[in-house]
């Protein structure tokens, strides 16, 4: 059974639409990127995902548990909401760090929120709250470490050059161990030579089995860390498949135009 | 008869006049500031009909001169009342009117600068809160963080080191408006000193008026330059 299914997906502003129609399946573990030239709807799919978007038409699936039906005419709650945003986590393009806390204090925060309601709930004692609160920090600080900031942890986002704030969104991601990690083009505003070292944080969390969704412009890094490639046009899903059958063998005219203009 | 009096009398005759003008600082920044802040929501509510009624009061309050308010919230309740009157008239509204016309020319005062300043803190607040990029919010509800959450641990404190350089500005200007409160009898800084061209036939107590404002707004600079010190060591 895939771990996401998503059905038909449509989503307009006003008059504009567009997404028309997005279906696709992914299995745990695999690394999904999406591809196509800016207006193709790639980043409000991966915001439909992540419920910034709520889609007009359509239904998200995860682990046979339905997330979102447009049938389902219920509004929900901010919990509920919450409760199904948790399954993902997404990086954005612009980092989105919080400016006025360190490195260390941007992966814990959210993850210690949470904590601290969960023990409220449970009325747990000082003691326990204090513990549990130590080990979201270790957490927090491995994960740091694991994107070789073990150094920085006590640093300002001012303080810190692109590629390391984005280091550090993709460990405020992990902090709160989401199923599918999403990440929206998050080298796009990054110096040429600082994508390096973001480009190879992901892929070590495509060898270590991370359920990705990648929208990129980048299409070495397409072509060698995708299971599954998604060429999106104009609102629909033009071509799609391993990334040999989207990069070499497709005869797709749009595809074809599409890669000759990015590898100018 | 005029009588002699010395620089130390006059010094302390000042000094209680500018205790006065601090109540009315420190009174009105105390209810200014938050009421500053739901009137910031107000302004921008997602309900048109309460953003707009918003809005226009905003626009009356900034439009007219606080000298005219003090006026007329001075003498507006008791001229309606007087006419409720001779009309008959009574209902609760004519009640609110008597009893306000009966409070303390400082209290008056104290009414009509909040009102005045929450205004324009309000705009203050609006124009810090709506500089704050989506994407903050975002981030926060990516994360799993409610609303209040957000707006507490994430946003706020940026609203506040970015609205600081306005802020202090608009403090300072109060420190100074408050010598409006004489225009409807209430005792402040100039008056204290005013009292003297009478009973003394001097001058120089209302010159020596402009060393008290100058010390405390001297004050008030030195201490929002730590506030912004504080805060500069992140950058939003």
């Amino acid at each position: 059974m895939p771990i996401l299914e998503v059905k038909n997906i449509c989503k307009s502003f006003g008059k504009v639409e567009v997404l028309k129609g997005i279906s696709f399946n992914i299995e745990k573990g695999e690394v999904l990127t999406l591809i196509g030239s800016s207006g193709s709807g790639k980043t409000t799919l991966l915001r439909c995902l992540n419920f910034l978007e709520a889609p007009t038409v359509g239904t998200i699936t995860l682990n046979g548990e339905t997330l979102f039906s447009s049938e389902d005419t219920k509004a929900l709650s901010d919990r509920e909401k919450r409760d199904r945003r948790l399954h993902f986590g997404l990086v954005f393009q612009q980092f989105n760090l919080f400016p006025q806390y360190t490195a260390l204090k941007n992966v814990t925060l959210a993850a210690e929120l949470l904590k601290k309601e969960e023990l409220k709930y449970e009325k747990a004692p000082k003691s326990k709250v204090k513990e549990e609160l130590e080990k979201v920090r270790d957490h927090a600080a491995e994960l740091l470490d694991s994107v070789g900031l073990s150094d920085k942890m006590d640093n300002y986002p001012c303080q810190l050059s692109g590629g390391q704030q984005q280091r550090v969104a993709i460990a405020r991601a992990l902090a709160l161990d989401p199923e599918i990690l999403c990440f929206d083009e998050p080298t796009s505003a990054l110096d040429p030579e600082l994508t390096g070292e973001v480009l190879s944080v992901i892929r070590s969390l495509a060898q270590r089995n991370m359920t990705m969704i990648i929208v990129t412009h980048e299409m070495e890094f397409a072509k060698s860390v995708s299971d599954k490639v998604i060429f999106m046009d104009d609102g629909v899903i033009a071509v799609e498949g391993t990334p040999r059958e989207v990069f070499e063998e497709s005869n797709n005219e749009r595809i074809q135009k599409f890669l000759k203009s990015v590898n100018k | 008869m005029i009588a002699a009096v010395t620089f130390g009398e006059v010094t302390l005759k000042l000094f209680e006049g500018f205790l006065s003008t601090l109540k009315i600082f420190g009174l009105t920044l105390l209810f200014a500031l938050p009421l500053g802040l739901i009137i910031s929501f107000g302004s921008m509510s997602r309900f048109r009909p309460l953003k707009y009624v918003v809005k226009v009061f905003v626009w009356i309050i900034r439009g007219t001169p606080l000298m005219l308010q003090l006026i007329v919230i001075y003498y507006g309740p008791g001229l309606i009342a007087m006419a409720a009157r001779n009309s008959g008239a009574s209902n609760f509204f004519v009640d609110l009117m008597e009893k306000m016309n009966n409070f303390s020319a400082m209290t008056m005062v104290v009414i009509a600068f909040v009102i005045n300043y929450a205004c324009y803190f309000s705009e203050i607040f609006r124009g810090g809160i709506e500089s704050i990029t989506q994407g903050q919010y975002e981030a926060g509800y990516v994360l799993g963080m409610t609303k209040s959450q957000i707006f507490f641990k994430v946003i706020l404190l940026q609203v506040v080191k970015r609205i600081i350089p306005p802020m202090s500005n608009e403090i300072i200007t109060l420190v100074k408006d408050t010598s409006l409160a004489r225009i409807i009898t209430a005792y402040e800084l100039i008056w204290a000193a005013q009292k003297f061209i009478k009973s003394a036939g001097l001058l120089w107590p209302l010159l020596y008026t402009g060393v008290f404002y100058l010390a405390f707004c001297g004050l008030l600079t030195l201490l929002f330059g730590y506030f912004e010190k504080k805060l500069s060591y992140f950058r939003s």
